[in-house]
This record gives C-alpha cells, structure tokens and sequence, in this order.
C-alpha cells in the first residue's frame, strides 16, 4: 500500500492541506506535492491505463519522463489532457480524472485486448486491416476509435489566454541543478546577459535528493546561495517552471513557461512561449533514469530507483513497505538508502553485476540488507500490484532460483543523458561503452552560421554521473572555477538490456520497453526479424518512442534489443531523430496572444464603421473585410444584392472600393518599365487620362489588371485588384531591383493613404454637381479621364472610370477623411435615390458587362487571348511581360478554352464551376469535358442566369448550346453567346 | 496598478522620400533642418523628424497640416535629381505607450532587443501578425503600424496589457 509516512518530505508543507478530487473522488495533499505523490499519499496506486493492452498503470518516474500517470486535469474551458502527474503541483480544488479506462479506471473492459495479446505483435495494424477494404471504415476505424486514444480533447471554448515573449541573451541555461547554476554563476560572472531556465519550481536539481558537498557547504545551502546571487545579478534572469522546448538555427529556442497551471488562482495568462534569440544555450538538462527489461515491469509498484526515493525524500511518500530493488549499476543503493532511513524495508538488492564493491554497495550490505550479486528478476508477480518477485540467474534463461514477498520493486538500469536540446539542431552523440549511455559529441556540436557549435552541455547531460564530475563539467562549459566537490568512487555499470540475458519468447513478451504505447521486447525484435532494421523504420513499425512521452524511457532500451537481434552494436543502430518540443506544449500556448479579436490582423476601410454601422454583410477578401451587401431590416441577401444593382443601373449607387491597390510608379524610366509590366502600351498614354492594363508573368498568364492613371510627366498610378496590392508591388520591386536595376523608377505603395469611393449610376454626376467645386462635365471630365480638385469641402482626385457600365466616379481622398466624404455624398444623394452597394452587385455589375475577374476568369492557367483581351495586348511593343510566354505552341492550340458568354435555355443560373460536358471518356474512365463555368450569376438587371466561361473553342461556337453538369441533378442547357450582355455599345458609360 | 497608458495619437504629417541617399540628406537638410539620420537613426529639429527608412528610403514627420507645404518645398529642392516625394500622412497610425513595463509590453508583441534600442533608433520590424516599427519617445515608446490594422493594433496591445501579463 502506498502512503504517506509519518515524516520526511522536504517540498511538503504539513500545516497546509489541500483538497483536491480524483474520478470524483475527494482527497486530500499538501502544499508541494505533485498530483503523482498526492494519489500515491491517499493509496492511489493504479494512475492509468495502457494505450493497447489497457493494462492497469502506475508512476514509474517522478519527472517529466513518466509515460504512465497521465491525467485529464480541470473541467469545462480548462480541461486539460495528458497531463503528467508527476509534474502537475497540486492546488486546492484541482480536479483531476483518469483516462483511457473505460468504463472505469478498476475495470476496464479493453483489458480484454490484453489476455489477447499475442493477437497484437507489431505491425498488428499494417497486417490486419489490410482487407477486406470496406472493413476499415465501416468495422476496424469505429472499434479502434473507441478503444484508443489517451485524453479527450475538450469541446469548449479555452478559458485562459497565452501570450508569447521576444527575448535577447548572450547565455541561455537550461536547467536550474547545480550544473545549470554553476554555468549561470559563470556566465554571470563574466558579464554576459543570461537567463536560467528550470522547469521544476525549485532549483537544485537531483543534487538535493542525492546530497553532496560543494565548497564545504551542504549542497542545499549551496543552492541556496547560489540562486541568491544569481537574483541580484542585474544581468541575469532566472525563471522557473519553464521549460525549454526547443533548440532551432541561428540561436534561437523556444521556452514554454507555466503561469498559472500550477495554482488555484486563474488569472492572467496560462502559460507564455519565450522566443529567444541568444549567443550560446547551455543545455544542463540532466539525466533520465533508464528502466530494466524484466518480465512484468509494468506492474503498477514498480518504478524507477531514482523515482522512488524522490517520493520519499521530496513528498514523504512511500510506495510499498517492502522493496526489493534491482539494478545494474551502484546509484539505485542510493534508493536503498533513503527508503532505510525513512523506516521502509528493503528485502533484498538484486544486481545484475557479478561483482560489487564499492563505498555505497559495502556501507547498504552494512545496514544488513541482502544483495544478491549476477541474480535477475525472472518475474514480477501480481496484477495490480506487485505482490512479489521471482530471482533467477542474470547470466541464465530464467529458472526461478527464489521468490521475494515485496510489495513494491526500485529498478534501475542506468541513466541516459537529456541530449534533445543538443541535437534538435543536429549536435552528434556517441557511445561510451562504460557508461553504457549515449553522450553528446563536443567535437560535433549544432552550428551555427560562424561555424562555431552553439550548444554546449553541462554536467549530467554531459554524461557527467558524480556531483564533482557535474560541478568540473559545467565548469568547463563557461570556462569558470570550478567549485570544489569531493571525488567518491563509484563502481560501475554493467550494461543489461534484457533480463536475465537468456529470457525466452514468453518472458521477452512480458519485458515491456514502451509503458504507454505497450511496446515489448518481442515486438522490437519481430520488427527486426521482418525487415525493420533501421531504427527509424522499428520505430514507426512497433510505435516505440511514438507515445507523448516520445520514448524517453524506452528509446536506448529498445534500440539495444534491436541491436542485440540485428547482432550489432548500439552505435551501429543508432538513435531516432530527437525533435522538438522535449515535452508537448498545449495549442493555445503556440498560438500566444492570436485568438479571439486578435486571431488574425482584420483590415478595415476608412469607410468600415459607416458600413457596419448600416448593417453591411461583411465577407472576407484577404485580410480586408468588404460589405458584400447592405440587407435592409428582415431582406435577404439575395433581395439586397438584386435591390443594389437595380437602384445603381436605374439612380445611384456607391461603393467602398478603397481596398484597391495604388501604386505610385515615378520616374524617368516609368514609363518604359510599365510598357514591361502592362501587356498594353502606359508610355504613350496622356496626363489626365486613364487606361486598363493587365498584367502577366513571365509564362504569359494573367496575374492582375486595373486602370492605370498617367499623373504626370514622370508619374503613373497603378490601380491593382485588392488582393494584388501588396503581391503587385512586390512584383515591381523585385523586377526593379533584380533585373532592371539601372532603371530610374521609384514604386510607392499608397494603398493605405487614401478611401477610395465609387459613385455609379444615372445620377452620379448629379450628386457630384450638387456637392460643387470642380467640373465633372463629359466634356471637361470625359470617360477614361481624371482631375484633381474639390467636391464640396473636400480636396479629391476623380477617376471617371467605370466597373459596371453606368456612368461612374471613383473619388479617392486622404484616408482620415474618407468617412467624412462618404457621408456627406450620401447626405447628397438622398435626393436622387441613393444606396451604398456592395461586392456582389459589383461582381454582378461587371459579369453583365463581360468585364473579367482575376481569380474567377484566371486561374494561373490563363493567358490574356484566352479571354478575348487581344485588345488589350499591343502589338506595337518590342517586349513585355509574358511575351514570349505566350507564344509557346501551346496557347496557339485552335482548341484552347475561351471566353465566352453562356445562357441557359430556362432561365436559371448555373453551378458555380460547373463543366460543360463533352462526348466519350478519357482514359481515366473520366467524363470528358470541353469547358466550365467561370462566373455565373442571376442578373437581376436582365431577370435571368447569365454566366461567363471557358469553353473550349468558345468563341466559334456561337449559338451551339451544350450541356454543363449540376450536383445532384440532371445537367442543364445552355447557349453559348457573346459575355457582355448588358449595354453592348456601351453607352450607358458614356454620357 | 500601473500606470501603463496606451494613447492612440492624432494623425501627423508623414512624407516618404525615395531616392539616393545623398539627394534625399541634402534635400531633408535644408528643408527641415534636421541633420541627416544614420542608417536606422533619426534626427531632430524642431517638430520635424527625419527617419531613416531604408537604404533609399527617408521619411519626414511633421505637422499634419504642414506636410503637404513641406512636400512641395521637398520637390523643389530636388527638381533636378531623381527622387520621388509622396505625401502619406493619412497612411499609418501612431500609438503612444507610457509608464512602467512598456517595454515588458511590447517585448510580448515585437521581437526588438530593446536593450540594445537606440535612444534615436527607428526600429521597423513586426508587432504580432502586422508591420509596425518602435522607437523611444522620452520615457516611453511610440509605435508605428498601418491605418488599416490600427484597431487590431489597439487590441493586440490591450490584450497583452493587463496586469499580471
């Protein structure tokens, strides 16, 4: 049974009790315990449930290395899943709920999968759900849906906020144990700006459990002092509970500190991503106790030797009376030793070595405690818990030479430097045989753009194992003093990667090497036995390594069995690809401060409020958000749209078209370079005037179009499509900086200084007259033409430019008085009928008259013949833009799909994207087609569909009717006619 | 509580000039009064403030109703030469951040070293998702972005505010 024992636990405050509930269960800690050592405190010993076998779970670590006690912590908008136990601090009124057990945590029916286990070796998902192929959806993907799967994710909105912080350091260290204090003491020492970060909420490290003394003082003081100083140090940061994640190119890493996880008061934000940029990390990260591969080693009581004495030494919590512990190296005595003197038994040591003679080993056999020297356990005995063990040879095959009554087993098989932060950006690792551990490699360290590594580690992430090892190593790092540490002999370790050496099938499928995703010694070696040799593919083959805990406690056993099967080395094998982050890190912490109203940057036209506050149906055109139709109280969209194009053909309509871009290209070499861009002649156009041009790419096809205004001798503004503000100049800048270089013209983005606003109709000249200050008469202000001067009280620039065949002004004005002078042309044009309109009339609008849309008529497929815009491209120009793009054979094809207009014999409009379909099938069994619908509306003006399309040798066809495809229904008719439907001879404009 | 304050200010004048850089120091010299700006510095004279933006690129700040007449002036002084001058003041929006922790603040939004922000250094960089520049205004900062994302601006700064952030 475990408990809480009548004293110890140096993180515990007694005085303060806490409440906190499990499965609804209401229980009771202290302040400093973690989640993991309350429940072991309450007798809580299972914790979880295996991924496959659901096989009953207990704590095997006490750090962020446990695969095992993962728990759904908090309810509503902050329910949290697979949180790990052991670093989950507890806090009053915490609630916590187990997973993966259903229907409970005792009883769970996928237990079941369990005595059926040899019908799930590796591989069991790629070989079983093969065929029949209908089986997978309809049989396999439900039951393993339910089955599997750790923590539910949570179906309401996120209560917290997460934030993210920029910060610049000449030394990051992570990892607040006496190695990362030594190197920050160090650092601090000579000047540098540092941050220390620790993930833990105390410093110190392992040191504190195991002791040491370090410039004569008791390492606890040491620490003490050392974070003292450290706080006051003006050029040091020290955070703890904050982890680093991640180590990426050019120094920069990623820290994910907890705020608020760890206590009963909510506010502020719940965790923050430090983005660091610094001149070298020192990764003082540690070590991570390895387990031994024994026969039921995941029986909920058996648990890691370090782990052990953590919870007893940390917590005051003992997890069996009696323990037996078994290792292959002197550090678990050190286990021994805390549990003797915390009043606990210890029925006997079984080591794997043949031989054990060191201080440690001596001073436990001492204290009267059996060690048994070359002996295994054969087999841990007991289901949901262990009740004892059976000892057998190491060197043997298993015969069970003795059986020990225990309730609970300390293993230890080694320790395994943290390296992640190391190689995450490639820094190499090799193998020391006598550490039995892979150790990063000084002389190949990540590098950085100077070529010199930027990763150094320290201490026991070093491979460093005694604390004066530690100290010199860290040390070392930052070329400080070393602090003085006696040397203590320890024996050493005797790599054993299964136990006992000659286990047979049946305790080799009881050895589990992955707790969380039920990967067995077994299976590692059927992987290798089917062909996956590489590490990499044994990995994804029997999922080892691929659980939350990423294999932090099975990745080296379990390459070492692969390497015992292959008959190879470890180093031969290799380790998987250490990726960011070391722990996972909750979505809403990458997502920092970006939810909500700052989910994404919203733009928003000078004239934005006035929509919004008359009631526009806003739709999203990049970040911009444009009314797409203003509805009147209890209209649908559909009626508003046909209300707005109706009262801007027959009086006066006007829209926002501030989005546009505007692009002031000056120079003596503008116009040259325009004549490049615009498939059309811009030189030769006048001051005062306008003219649409398109734009290619290099390839011939159509990228963007707008009305091109010539200012004056040097100057030109370019209007682009609303998306193509920023990518257009870009596309200027690039050409002027890359190719033509030499060329005097400057690009200005004046996108964002002005409103722009569109007065369309009958009546819009009307309007303009009545505001007054400048002739918009056809003669002086003729189609095609613009002006500066004044409209009312407002100084303006008046395009006489139309997008929908009516006679139209667009007006643009300095930004900040945009709303002003749309107010005062509604406040005009009331007598005359007017409404604000949006995009769709416009779109609308524009279809009635054939006018093209870049993203609805182009596609990046494009070109401008296609279109019937041959008009467009001049003849007379020696080069531009796509040129030579599309003269290749391919546009010249007879059978290319044009532009056409298309009118379906009832009536109705057709699909958007419809194909028009051809006879016969292509060699896909594909239905042929000869065309599709590229904009299709219904025209309030003429009452019927009109769309335009791509048909193939569209344009000659004039007259034939062919079918296009509908969802779900028969296709429908239609005729193919010429696109401008509306006003042919274009008079409307022209008045 | 701080005393943290996040003003939004009035529009000013802003004109961009584009040209090479000696042209557009002579010109700005002689205008404006101010000095010629170091590359990613600012000068001073009066209330215009000459900002280097680029390595072709300046920008003037003035009053706002005084920029049109000091874009002309610009032009003229640079008739000859090949330089462009434009009037944006209605372009961009400036905010004012006041009190103690702005730089905490900003350091959640703008990956700027602020300890190494010069007092006359125009740092044009992002703030979250939009482009924006800071530099240092007596014991607080201002903050530059567009027009358009001005509101997003306001809450971004507001949401990363609050104390305990």
């Amino acid at each position: 049974m475990s408990r809480r024992l009548k004293t110890g636990g140096r993180l515990i405050d007694r005085s303060k009790p806490v409440e906190f509930t499990f499965d609804g269960k209401t229980m009771r800690g202290y302040e400093g315990d973690t989640l993991a050592s309350a429940l072991l405190a309450n007798g809580q010993l299972v914790m979880g449930r295996s991924f496959k076998y659901h096989r009953p779970r207990s704590v095997v670590g006490s750090g962020p290395e446990e695969p095992n006690a993962l728990m759904q912590i908090g309810a509503g908008g902050r329910f949290e899943p697979n949180q790990r136990a052991t670093v989950q601090s507890l806090w009053n009124g915490l609630v916590a709920r187990s997973q993966n057990a259903w229907p409970s945590l005792g009883f769970d029916i996928g237990r079941v999968n369990d005595l059926g286990a040899r019908f799930l070796p590796a591989g069991f998902y790629y070989k079983t759900f093969m065929a029949p192929q209908p089986f997978w959806k309809h049989v396999f993907e439900p039951v393993i849906r339910k089955a599997a799967g750790l923590g539910a994710a949570t179906t309401e909105p996120d209560a917290d906020r997460y934030e993210f912080e920029y910060g610049f350091y000449d030394t990051l260290v992570v990892g607040g144990g006496i190695a990362g204090l030594t190197a920050a003491l160090g650092a601090m020492r000579a000047g540098e700006r540092v941050i220390l970060v620790e993930s833990r909420a105390e410093f110190g490290g392992r040191a504190l459990v195991d002791g040491a003394t370090i410039d004569g003082n008791d390492v606890v003081d040491w620490v003490k002092d050392a974070v003292q100083t450290l706080e006051d140090a003006e050029n040091v940061r020290l955070i703890s509970r904050c982890e680093g994640s991640g180590v990426y190119d050019h120094g920069y890493v990623l820290c994910t500190q907890d705020l608020t996880g760890f206590k009963a008061d909510k506010s502020g934000p719940r965790e923050r991503i430090l983005r660091l940029r610094v001149g070298r990390v020192i990764t003082a990260t540690g070590a991570i106790e390895r387990p031994l591969s024994f026969a039921g080693n995941d029986v909920p009581g058996v648990v890691l030797a370090s782990a052990m004495r953590d919870f007893v030494a940390n917590h005051g919590v003992g997890i069996g009376d009696r323990t037996v512990i078994v290792t292959n190296n002197d550090d678990a005595y050190r286990t021994a030793k805390v549990l003797l003197d915390a009043g606990l038994r210890v029925a006997a040591i079984v080591d794997a070595r043949p031989d054990a003679d060191s201080a440690i080993v001596n001073e436990i056999r001492a204290l009267g405690v059996n060690v048994h020297l070359g002996r295994a356990i054969a087999k841990v005995h007991g289901n949901d818990r262990v009740t004892g063990v059976s000892i057998c040879l190491q060197s043997g095959d298993g015969a069970v030479m003795q059986e020990i009554r225990c309730d609970a087993v300390a293993m230890s098989g080694g320790w395994s430097p943290v390296v992640h932060l190391w190689s995450h950006c490639g820094g190499k690792l090799w193998w020391d045989t006598d550490r039995a551990m892979f150790r990063p490699d000084p002389d190949h360290p990540p590098r950085g753009t100077d070529g010199n590594g930027f990763v150094v580690t320290a201490g026991m992430a070093s491979g460093a194992l005694t604390p004066a090892e530690v100290l010199s190593d860290a040390a070392k790092a930052v070329g400080s003093d070393v602090p003085h540490c006696d040397t203590v002999e320890e024996g050493g370790i005797l790599p054993v990667w299964i136990m006992p050496d000659g286990a047979g099938p049946d305790l080799r499928a009881k050895m589990w090497l992955d707790y969380q995703n039920d990967v067995k010694v077994s299976d590692v070696r059927l992987a290798a036995q089917e062909g996956f040799e590489s590490v990499e593919h044994a990995k994804r083959y029997t999922t080892l390594g691929m659980a939350t805990d990423q294999g932090k406690l099975s990745n080296i056993n379990g390459l070492a069995v692969l390497a015992d099967r292959l008959d190879t080395t470890i180093p031969q094998v290799g380790t998987t690809t250490f990726r960011p982050p070391y722990t996972p890190i909750t979505i809403g912490a990458l997502a920092g401060e970006a939810r909500g109203s700052v989910f994404q940057p919203l733009r928003k036209t000078p004239i934005h409020d006035w929509s919004e506050e008359n009631g526009a149906y806003w739709e999203p055109v990049g970040h911009w958000r444009r009314a797409y139709c203003y509805p009147k109280s209890g209209e649908s969209h559909e009626a508003a749209v046909a209300r707005e194009v109706k009262n801007t053909r027959e009086a006066l309509g006007m829209l926002d078209a501030s989005t546009l871009g505007k692009l002031l290209v000056r120079g003596p070499d503008a116009g040259k370079f325009l004549d490049m861009m615009y498939t059309n002649m811009m030189s030769t156009l006048k001051p005062g005037r306008c003219r649409y041009g398109l734009m290619c790419d290099e390839n011939g096809f159509l990228i963007d179009d707008g009305v091109v205004a010539r200012i004056d001798e040097d100057s030109w503004l370019c209007h682009t499509t609303t998306g193509g503000a920023d990518r257009i100049h870009a596309w200027m800048e690039d050409w002027l900086q890359c190719e033509w270089w030499d060329w005097q013209v400057h690009v200005v983005n004046l996108t964002e200084q002005f409103a722009q606003i569109a007065v369309v109709g009958p009546k819009a000249r009307a309007v303009l007259e009545k505001l007054g200050g400048m002739d918009v008469s056809a003669e002086t202000l003729p189609f095609m033409a613009w002006a500066d001067g004044r409209l009312g009280a407002f100084d303006v620039r008046v395009f006489r430019i139309s997008f929908s065949g009516e006679l139209s002004y667009e007006i643009a004005i300095p930004a900040t008085k945009g709303a002003a002078l749309w107010q005062a042309l509604i406040d005009a044009g009331a007598e005359f009928g007017v409404m604000p309109y949006g995009t769709e009339a416009l779109h609308i609008m524009r279809a009635e008259k054939g006018f093209i849309m870049i993203g609805d008529e182009t596609d990046g497929t494009v070109i401008p013949q296609d279109l019937g815009l041959t008009w467009a491209i001049s003849k007379k120009k020696d080069d531009y833009l796509g040129k030579r793009g599309q003269m290749r054979s391919e546009f010249q094809k007879a059978d290319r799909w044009k532009l056409v207009g298309l009118e379906t014999t009832d009536g109705s409009a057709l699909e958007d994207g419809a194909y028009a379909i051809a006879d016969g099938t292509n060699a896909n069994g594909q239905r042929n087609v000869q065309g599709r619908v590229t904009s299709t509306y219904l025209s309030p003006t003429l009452n019927r569909g009109i769309a335009m399309g791509l048909v193939e040798r569209g344009p000659d066809r004039i007259g034939e009717v062919i079918r296009f495809t509908r969802i779900g229904k028969n296709p429908v008719e239609a005729k193919i006619v010429d696109p401008v439907f509306f006003d042919p001879a274009g008079e409307k404009a022209n008045v | 509580m701080s005393d943290l304050s996040i003003h939004a200010l009035p529009p000013v004048g802003m004109i961009t000039l584009r040209g090479a850089m000696p042209v557009l120091t002579k010109a700005v010299t002689a205008v404006t009064g101010c000095d010629a700006p170091a590359m990613r510095m600012s000068t001073r004279a009066g209330d215009v403030t000459a900002m280097w933006m680029e390595p072709d690129e300046m920008m003037v700040v003035c009053t706002y109703d005084g920029a049109n007449e000091m874009a002309g002036r610009l032009r003229v002084e640079m008739a000859d030469d090949f330089a462009t001058v434009a009037v944006v003041s209605d372009a961009r929006q400036i905010f004012e951040i006041n009190g103690t922790g702005g730089e905490t603040l900003l350091a959640k939004l703008m990956p700027v070293d602020f300890a190494k922000l010069g007092a006359t250094e125009v740092r044009r960089t992002r703030m979250a998702q939009i482009p924006a520049a800071v530099w240092r205004n007596s014991d607080g900062f201002q903050v530059m972005c567009f027009r358009s994302v001005a509101d997003y601006a306001t809450d971004l700064l507001h949401t990363v505010a609050p104390v305990g952030g």
